[in-house]
């Protein structure tokens, strides 16, 4: 287990690397100046240069690189060009939308994903398995943004239980932020527990055709015993990856469905700073995206090697 | 399971076929705008209604038909045309170097969040419909090479790959005359995949102002129009949704129904 765990550790180490070097490249040849940007098209010659060396543009790529890269080791993500305000707080802030929003739906997303799954591989070609499987086809081909339009346009507009955007704010109390993150997390989950669910079911199925589970049931086991004690377990595998998988989806996802409801969450740094050329904190945020994502999928591999020994003899 | 290839078939269908019409007629000219007659809901003269410049939406959903083919369509061909010769590559140099690289490189786009990715992409370069196609595109190649790749290791083992290595036939030629054309079922299968997930990703570009530009209609683009009118106009809303949501889903039951279809052990196995 320790040698696959420094394995996996190296190559997310060189992912990561990597990641690093593609963002910086690709916003370092982006067209436009941040200087340039920041001051208007009648800034003087010598107070752009001023800027320029202020904000440290003025460095070469590779320093700037490196100490972008070491600073975000030891947290320091630099200033914020557009607000000069450290970049770390800004991200910390919005983190706070984010990070529960993603959870919320995640929470959601397996609250519907299981009971579908189980249900229908249980019912197996049955009307309820149809059923399910039907409503799942319809959860995949529906665009979340779209159906955050029309979670606003019926519980909101319609309904007014809910308000149709902004965040309360967690110092107004958990239940009124929660409240206002119910709706962006409501869109968000139901197309990826469409997706769990399907992934349930077949992992089950998959699971109920093995030959241990007739040796459940014929050493006495009922349906639901056999079921609960070596099906499920058996098809978390394939579930537990896409779930690690759905995490990122979500927290990077958020990003549209924050949009729609003004959300002052990550999103919607992402798309201020970009319409600004405030790239240090474009930079920095995807970069915290991409890291996350890694960071999920690491975990889910060592979680996997964890729950079934098999694949740490593989590699 | 015939009825997913006829139920998806025949969506695919229409959706193609309002976007072949819209070259030689639409009900309206979709960039005329007719302030008098704007937000109106379905009626006999605009059977869609109309949008908040009084243009007809029926016209511009058949016209939006086409950004949408023309994205997915050239995003799902980077995706075929640089992913599917890496993982045949892959395949024939299984083990070696070459593979690992490959591989790992996949890996490592996997690994990006897709739509951030894309966005920061149209964002930097400019919005348009090119830059979104890239941006999808450049999604597709790892899914491609990863489905190429696992199709074609279990046929090196094959007996007619062996035949044909005895022939003097190089491992390149092997993979076009020999590999290819088995992977032709398992290839066509993704794409129509891969061209619902493309008609997803530029709706969602194009809803945050990144996709297909003014006055190039999009779906996405009418459906961030129509936000803040959906309280007023809901019908603004509902067409160009389901729109997507047809063709989307009619492209998965597509690519369902051609997947038994096509594979005959699956449908011994399934039933």
């Amino acid at each position: 287990m320790l040698r696959y765990t420094l394995k996996r550790l190296l190559s997310l180490l060189v992912s990561l690397a990597i990641a690093s070097l593609v963002i910086f490249v690709v916003i370092e040849v982006a067209p436009g100046d941040p200087a340039s940007f920041m001051l208007g098209i009648n800034a003087q010659e010598d107070t752009l240069a001023a800027l320029r060396a202020e904000l440290g543009l003025d460095q070469p790529k590779w320093q700037r690189y490196v100490s972008w890269v070491g600073g975000m080791v030891q947290g320091d993500f630099g200033m914020s060009y557009q607000y000069r305000t450290p970049v770390a707080e800004m991200i910390g802030d919005r983190l706070w939308v984010s990070l529960p929003l993603a959870l919320y739906a995640l929470t959601l997303s397996t609250l519907i994903a299981f009971p579908a799954g189980i249900y229908a591989a249980a019912r197996r070609g049955k009307p309820g398995d149809m059923g399910v499987m039907g409503a799942t086809q319809l959860g995949v081909a529906i665009p979340n943004f779209w159906f955050a339009m029309m979670l606003v346009l019926i519980f909101a507009i319609n309904l007014r239980w809910f308000s149709a955007g902004g965040f309360a704010g967690w110092d107004k109390g958990f239940f009124a932020a929660l409240k206002s993150l119910t709706l962006p997390a409501i869109a968000l989950a139901l197309p990826q527990a469409a997706i769990l669910a399907r992934v349930m079911r077949s992992a089950l199925l998959d699971v109920l055709g093995e030959d241990f589970m007739r040796t459940a049931r014929a050493k006495g086991l009922t349906r639901g015993q056999a079921l609960r004690r070596h099906g499920l377990r058996n098809a978390m595998i394939p579930v537990l990856t896409i779930l690690g998988l759905q995490f990122s989806f979500l927290l990077a996802g958020g990003i549209i469905i924050e949009q729609v409801f003004y959300l002052p969450g990550l999103g919607r740094l992402i798309f201020q700073s970009i319409s600004a050329r405030d790239l240090i904190v474009v930079e920095s945020v995807t970069m915290l995206l991409v890291f996350a994502v890694i960071l999920v999928n690491f975990a889910v591999d060592l979680a996997y090697a964890a729950v079934d020994p098999r694949l740490r003899a593989r590699t | 399971m015939r009825r997913n290839l006829i139920i998806g078939g025949a969506l695919s269908a229409l959706m193609v076929l309002a976007a072949l019409v819209s070259f030689v007629w639409t009900p309206f000219e979709h960039t005329a705008m007719d302030i008098p007659n704007k937000l109106q809901s379905p009626n006999f003269t605009h059977w869609l209604g109309t949008d908040h410049f009084g243009r007809d939406i029926f016209s511009m959903i058949m016209v939006g038909a086409r950004t949408s083919i023309a994205v997915a369509v050239v995003a799902v061909g980077i995706g075929v045309g640089l992913g599917v010769p890496l993982g045949l590559w892959a395949a024939a140099r299984q083990g070696g170097w070459v593979d690992e690289v490959i591989m790992r490189g996949n890996d490592l786009i996997f690994a990006f969040p897709s739509l951030v990715i894309a966005i920061l992409i149209t964002a930097i370069f400019g919005a348009g419909a090119v830059n979104a196609i890239i941006a999808i595109g450049i999604f597709n190649i790892p899914v491609f090479a990863r489905v190429t790749r696992g199709g074609a290791l279990p046929l090196w083992a094959r007996e007619f790959i062996l035949a044909a290595r005895v022939a003097g036939k190089g491992a390149a030629r092997i993979s076009v005359e020999h590999i290819l054309p088995n992977l032709a079922n398992l290839l066509i299968v993704q794409a129509t995949i891969q061209f619902s997930l493309g008609i997803l990703a530029e709706a969602a570009l194009s809803y945050v102002g990144l996709g297909a530009q003014p006055p190039t209609p999009s779906w996405g683009r009418m459906l961030a129009d129509a936000q803040t009118l959906v309280s007023i106009a809901p019908h603004m809303a509902l067409v160009p949704g389901f729109a997507i949501i047809l063709t989307v889903l009619g492209l998965n039951l597509l690519g369902d129904g051609l997947r038994d279809a096509l594979d005959p052990r699956l449908r011994v196995a399934r039933t």
